[in-house]
């Protein structure tokens, strides 16, 4: 028994879907009762009620960059070992992971109208995130481009591993170059930096969700991916027979 | 190696224009930015570094696809994989070839465009320094992004895509180095980030750029 037999499709799809109802089910109370928990915790006395947004901005802007890394482990995946399920677990991961960089950027422009009075700021990490959306377009935009599944997957990887680097590079860069007004990291282990119990749990709650909603999306997507290779290779044998 | 240099070289200077091209555009742009934003020397002295790296940025990538493309088509790229030089040496001469007949010409030419942005003398030398010290990294990257759309048809606007946003870091490091020169600021971070920049790229990038020209003619 090894995790690498699970690059076998056909195990794939059976062990998936016997788990999916599982995780779907997990993401979906996950989220709710994190996000209801949320949005009843008391006002922040200096932020107000627009503390709230956290519960969406920081689970997502946090699935945006895990979501990147695990693109780089499955793209480093297949180009080792060639496993078809870790190819396509890269391409149906890109489109999930574009979306949460779009939810953190538009709960953040909504959270920094009334913060800092502008919906956009030249911020590292508010510039390092727009990067890492554009990183995500062109990947999405090469894997569309290309006709053949290997090829495609072939290169996107390439183009992962190379991206990931210059990722990393334009985040630093960046702080060269500006310096915001973004605060420091939220969950510090320090106790007097923290935020205070009240936010941090249903926080870890939603940031859980988010995790177990990528979770079931990427298993579905996946799924996907593979009927749509096997519908493939059917019709090519008909118009061969 | 020398010799496949000395052929594209040649077909450059030969296909017409090679040469001038990317530093007529140069030129253009910077004549159209003053009617952009005004003659002033206050309007145009702070944007001059940003317009001029942006400015080798873009004639960069005008004349990428055609690093591969032509080979391509007519077959010449499958000799040169199948040949004993190794296809990353290959590349590497393909990104030499470029960085020659585009980066180049744009630093030889880039005083004179400073003059015309208003940028003030002592800032000179450090664009010179940083065209130099960034160029070979963006003509390297460049080769990266044709290679991986060789294959494709409409590449072009795809290779631009791709290839920005690896451009992000060679662009904050060189234009923050010309402003720092401009200011009399300390020129020292800019400069070696912007060199390590270059030489991480010159050293890695041929492998993948390789890689990616691999499956491509598969």
């Amino acid at each position: 028994m090894s995790i690498w037999e699970y690059a076998n499709p056909v195990k794939f799809m059976r062990t998936s879907g016997a788990i999916l109802p599982w995780v779907v089910a997990g993401a979906a109370v996950c989220t709710v009762t994190g996000l209801i928990w949320g949005f009843l915790t008391p006002e922040d006395f200096r932020q107000g009620s627009t503390v709230k947004i956290v519960f969406l901005h920081v689970p997502a802007a946090m699935m945006a960059i895990n979501i990147w890394v695990m693109m780089l482990v499955a793209s480093l995946i297949w180009l080792i070992r060639r496993h078809h399920v870790s190819a396509l677990a890269a391409k149906a991961s890109a489109p999930i992971g574009a979306v949460m960089t779009l939810i953190g950027l538009i709960t953040g422009a909504v959270w920094g109208q009334p913060m800092w009075g502008t919906w956009w700021e030249w911020d590292p990490r508010l510039t390092s995130f727009l990067i890492l959306l554009l990183f995500y377009i062109g990947y999405i935009a090469l894997w569309s481009a290309i006709d053949d599944p290997d090829s495609a997957a072939d290169l996107t990887a390439v183009l992962c591993l190379v991206g990931s680097v210059f990722a990393l590079l334009s985040r630093y860069a960046v702080f060269f170059w500006n310096q915001g007004l973004h605060q420091g990291a939220s969950l510090s282990v320090q106790p007097g930096e923290r935020m205070s119990a009240v936010y941090r749990y249903p926080l870890y709650l939603t940031m859980l969700g988010f995790g177990l909603l990528f979770l079931s999306l990427l298993l579905i997507r996946t799924r996907t991916e593979i009927r749509k290779r096997r519908l493939a290779a059917l019709q090519a044998r008909e118009m061969r027979a | 190696m020398i010799a496949l240099l000395r052929r594209d070289l040649s077909l450059a200077v030969r296909a017409g224009g090679g040469f001038g091209l990317g530093v007529a555009f140069f030129l253009i742009l910077c004549t159209l930015v003053p009617f952009g934003v005004g003659p002033d020397t206050s309007a145009l002295q702070p944007i001059a570094p940003g317009i001029l790296w942006l400015g080798a940025l873009l004639a960069c990538l005008l004349s990428l696809d055609r690093v591969f493309a032509l080979d391509y088509e007519d077959g010449s790229l499958d000799l040169l994989a199948t040949s004993p030089l190794p296809l990353e040496g290959a590349v590497a001469v393909k990104a030499l070839a470029h960085w020659v007949t585009t980066g180049l010409p744009l630093i030889l030419a880039a005083p004179l465009f400073g003059i015309l942005l208003h940028l003030p003398p002592a800032a000179i030398l450090p664009l010179l320094a940083s065209l130099a010290l960034g160029t070979p990294a963006l003509s390297m990257l460049g080769a990266f992004g044709a290679a991986v759309t060789v294959g494709l048809r409409r590449g072009g606007l795809l290779l631009s895509l791709l290839v920005l946003p690896l451009y992000i870091p060679t662009l904050i490091f060189g234009t923050e180095m010309i402003r720092r020169g401009q200011e009399g600021g300390d020129m020292g971070p800019p400069l070696l980030f912007l060199a390590g920049i270059t030489a991480g790229v010159l050293a890695v990038i041929p492998f993948a750029a390789a890689a990616a020209l691999r499956v491509n003619l598969r």
